[in-house]
C-alpha cells in the first residue's frame, strides 16, 4: 500500500526520547488526531446504539431464561412485566453439553462446517474455471460474462422460489430425471436431498461473484509476465501454477474470506428453501431464529447464545486467517 | 453438474497450445478444439445461469396454480392474466413502496454516515485504527441471530416493531460499517498527491475531503450506494420478523404470503418474482462492473 499523507507522522510506541507528561500526550494526541476522531464520530456512534448497545443486551440476554412468555409486553392496554432471571452460563452449558446438545447443536454445527467448505470451494473452483475461460481471446465473451452475472443479479428471495417450483415432487428437473430413468429423489423432504439441494442452489447463487471478482483480478495480471513465462518455456499448466495463481493471491484471500463469512451466515437460501419443514438441514444460523422467531414459546435467551456462540466462531476463524495471511506476507484486500 | 466444467476447463488448456507446433501463434491465439471446448462449456454454464430464471418466466404465463407440475400444457393456454391479476389485485405497489422507502433510507443514511469514516480510515493514522477497522470487519460477520434477539426487544420497547424506521435503523446496523469498509477501499484508490496539494493550499482536512476527494469519488459513492440498496432489498430474515402487518411487507416477505398454509399460489408468485427480478436485474447490469471494483478495489489494485 502507498504511504499516506497522515500516515507518515504515525510513530511508534517510545520513538521519541522525552516523553511528556500524560495529561499532555493526551492534549497533543487530541491537537493531532481530532479530525480524525471527528470523522469516525458518525460510525462511532451508529456502531455504539445500534450494534454495541443491542449486543451487550444480547450477551445478556443469553445470561438469563428469557422467552417470549417472560419478557415484558403489552397486551391491548394491559403492560406485563418481565419475569425472566439471572441463570448465569447455564444457556451456554446447556447448548454444548446438555442432555440432548448433539442433536441441537453439535450436529447443525458440523453440517454448517460442511456446508461452508463445501459451498466456498464449489464457489471458487467453478467461479475460477469460468473466469479463465472468459479471460481468453473468444468471441462472444462479453455476452457470456453477462449470462453468467444473471444468477447474481436476481434477488435471492427470487431465485430460491424458482428453484423451488423446479425441485417440487413434479416440478421439471424430477419430470426430467425420470425421463432419463434416473431416480428422481424428493428434493423438498429427504434429509441428504435437501442439503444437496441447497448446496447446489447456493453454489448456482454464488458462483458469480468468485466469477466476476477473479476475472477482475486475473485482468490486472500483468500480460509481460506470461510473455516471459512463455519465453522461458513455461507449460500452460506452469504460467497456471507460478503466475496466475500467485497473481490472484490477494484477491483470491478476500474473496474467499467473504465467501466464508456470507455462506456460514447464508440465511435466505436455506430459510425460503425449507422455512420450517427440514430441521436436519439447517445451518446453525437459520436454527437459531428457528428458536427465537420461529417456534412458540419464542426462546429468546437460547436464540441469542447461538448467536453469540455464531459470532464468536467467525472472529476467532478470521483471527487465525489474517495471522496465517500475514505469515505468508499476503494482504486481507479489504 | 457444473463442477465438471470447472475441472475440465483446467484440463482444456495445457493441451491447447501443445499442437500446430510448425505455425507461429501469438499469444492468445488457440487452436480450433481448444476454442469450441472454450465455446462448450461456456455455453453449458450460460444455459445453467439462464434457465431457472427462463423457467420462472415461462411459469409465470401459465394461468393455473398447479401448471407448474405439468409445464407442458402451458404452451396452449399461456396468458398474461397472472401479471394483472398482481398489479391490480395484490399489495404488490404497497410492497413496492415499502421496499423503495426502506432501502432507499438505508442507502441514504448509509452513504452519508459512512463517508467521512471511509476517507479518515484511508488517510490517517490514529491511535486506536487498527482497532475501529476489526470492528468494522467484525460487525461484517454478525449473523443474523446476533442482534435479532436483542433489536427485536429493543425496537418493541421504542414501539418501532412494523414501523419503516425501525427496520432502516436495523438495516444501518449492517449498511453502515459496509459502506465504510467500500469507501475506504475507493478512497485508497485515490493518489495521495491530491490530499497533499490540497493541505498545501492551506485546506483543512475537512476542505480537503469536501472539495477534492467528495467529487473525485462519485463512482464509490454510487457502488457504495448500490451495495446498500441491494442489500436492503434482498434481505429476508429481519424483514420477516418485524414488519407484521401485509401493507408494509417488503417484497421479500411479501413473496412468501403467496405460500400459506392451505393454499399456494404459486401461478401469481411467479408473476410476482418476474415483476421484481425484471428492474432489479437491469438496474443491477448497469452497476454491476462497478460493484466489483468497489468490493475488491484494494486486492486488484495491490
Amino acid at each position: 500500500m502507498t504511504v499516506a499523507i497522515d500516515r507518515a507522522t504515525g510513530k511508534r510506541h517510545g520513538e521519541r526520547a522525552p516523553r511528556p507528561g500524560r495529561g499532555q500526550r493526551l492534549k497533543q494526541n487530541y491537537q493531532k488526531h481530532w479530525y480524525a476522531y471527528a470523522m469516525i464520530t458518525p460510525v462511532a456512534i451508529v456502531l455504539g446504539v445500534l450494534v454495541l448497545y443491542p449486543l451487550v443486551y444480547g450477551v445478556y440476554l443469553t445470561l438469563t431464561d428469557a422467552n417470549s412468555l417472560n419478557t415484558a409486553r403489552t397486551i391491548g392496554v394491559n403492560h406485563i412485566d418481565a419475569t425472566y432471571k439471572f441463570i448465569g452460563l447455564d444457556n451456554y452449558a446447556d447448548i454444548l453439553w446438555g442432555d440432548t446438545a448433539y442433536d441441537r447443536f453439535w450436529s447443525h454445527f458440523i453440517w454448517t462446517i460442511v456446508w461452508t467448505a463445501l459451498c466456498v470451494a464449489l464457489h471458487y473452483c467453478i467461479g475460477l474455471g469460468l473466469a479463465l475461460l472468459l479471460n481468453q481471446k473468444l468471441r462472444g465473451r462479453t455476452l457470456y460474462r453477462l449470462i453468467l452475472v444473471l444468477p447474481w443479479a436476481v434477488p435471492t428471495f427470487v431465485t430460491v422460489f424458482g428453484w423451488r417450483f423446479m425441485l417440487a415432487d413434479g416440478g421439471i428437473i424430477n419430470t426430467a430425471l425420470d425421463a432419463l430413468h434416473l431416480p428422481s429423489p424428493a428434493w423438498l423432504e429427504d434429509t441428504f436431498w435437501q442439503r444437496f439441494a441447497a448446496i447446489m442452489v447456493n453454489t448456482w447463487c454464488g458462483v458469480p461473484f468468485m466469477m466476476v471478482s477473479l476475472l477482475g483480478g486475473l485482468q490486472s495480471i500483468d500480460a509481460s509476465l506470461y510473455e516471459a513465462a512463455e519465453m522461458d518455456g513455461a507449460s500452460a499448466w506452469q504460467r497456471f501454477r507460478y503466475v496466475t495463481l500467485p497473481g490472484l493471491r490477494s484477491v483470491s484471500s478476500t474473496v474467499v474470506l467473504l465467501g466464508i463469512i456470507w455462506t456460514f451466515n447464508q440465511f435466505a437460501v436455506l430459510f425460503l428453501m425449507f422455512g420450517n419443514t427440514a430441521p436436519d438441514a439447517q445451518i446453525l444460523v437459520t436454527w437459531a431464529y428457528h428458536l427465537g422467531f420461529g417456534q412458540q414459546p419464542r426462546d429468546f435467551a437460547q436464540s441469542a447464545a447461538y448467536g453469540i456462540l455464531l459470532l464468536a466462531i467467525l472472529i476467532v476463524f478470521t483471527s487465525f486467517y489474517r495471522r496465517w495471511l500475514n505469515r505468508n506476507d499476503q494482504q486481507l484486500a479489504i | 453438474m457444473s463442477t465438471t466444467t470447472a475441472e475440465s476447463s483446467a484440463t482444456v488448456s495445457p493441451t491447447a497450445p501443445a499442437q500446430t507446433p510448425g505455425r507461429i501463434r501469438r499469444r492468445g491465439d488457440k487452436s480450433l478444439a481448444g476454442s469450441l471446448v472454450s465455446h462448450g462449456i461456456l455455453i453449458v454454464a450460460s444455459l445453467i445461469a439462464l434457465f431457472p430464471i427462463l423457467w420462472l418466466v415461462f411459469l409465470s404465463l401459465g394461468p393455473d396454480k398447479d401448471d407448474y407440475l405439468h409445464p407442458g400444457g402451458i404452451w396452449k393456454k399461456m396468458t398474461f392474466d397472472n401479471y394483472s391479476f398482481v398489479l391490480q389485485h395484490t399489495a404488490f405497489f404497497d410492497w413496492l413502496k415499502s421496499s423503495l422507502i426502506v432501502s432507499l433510507g438505508t442507502t441514504v443514511i448509509g452513504v452519508l454516515i459512512a463517508a467521512t469514516t471511509g476517507y479518515a480510515v484511508s488517510r490517517m493514522r490514529f491511535p486506536g485504527y487498527r482497532k475501529f477497522m476489526w470492528v468494522l470487519l467484525v460487525t461484517q460477520m454478525f449473523p443474523v441471530a446476533v442482534l435479532m434477539v436483542p433489536m427485536y426487544q429493543m425496537l418493541s420497547d421504542l414501539q418501532l416493531i412494523d414501523s419503516y424506521l425501525g427496520l432502516v435503523l436495523v438495516y444501518c446496523s449492517t449498511a453502515v460499517p459496509y459502506c465504510a469498509w467500500l469507501l475506504k477501499g475507493y478512497f485508497d484508490t485515490i493518489p495521495f498527491e491530491i490530499d497533499e496539494a490540497g493541505r498545501v493550499d492551506g485546506l483543512t482536512p475537512f476542505g480537503t475531503f469536501a472539495r477534492l476527494i467528495l467529487p473525485l469519488a462519485k463512482p464509490g459513492l454510487a457502488v457504495a450506494a448500490f451495495y446498500s440498496f441491494l442489500t436492503a432489498f434482498g434481505e429476508v430474515a429481519f424483514a420477516s420478523t418485524f414488519m407484521l402487518s401485509d401493507t408494509k411487507y417488503t417484497f421479500a416477505v411479501g413473496l412468501q404470503s403467496f405460500v400459506s398454509e392451505h393454499d399456494a399460489q404459486r401461478n401469481l408468485m411467479a408473476a410476482t418474482a418476474v415483476l421484481i427480478a425484471i428492474p432489479v436485474s437491469v438496474f443491477f447490469y448497469l452497476v454491476q462492473k462497478n460493484l466489483v471494483t468497489g468490493l475488491t478495489a484494494g486486492g486488484t489494485k495491490g
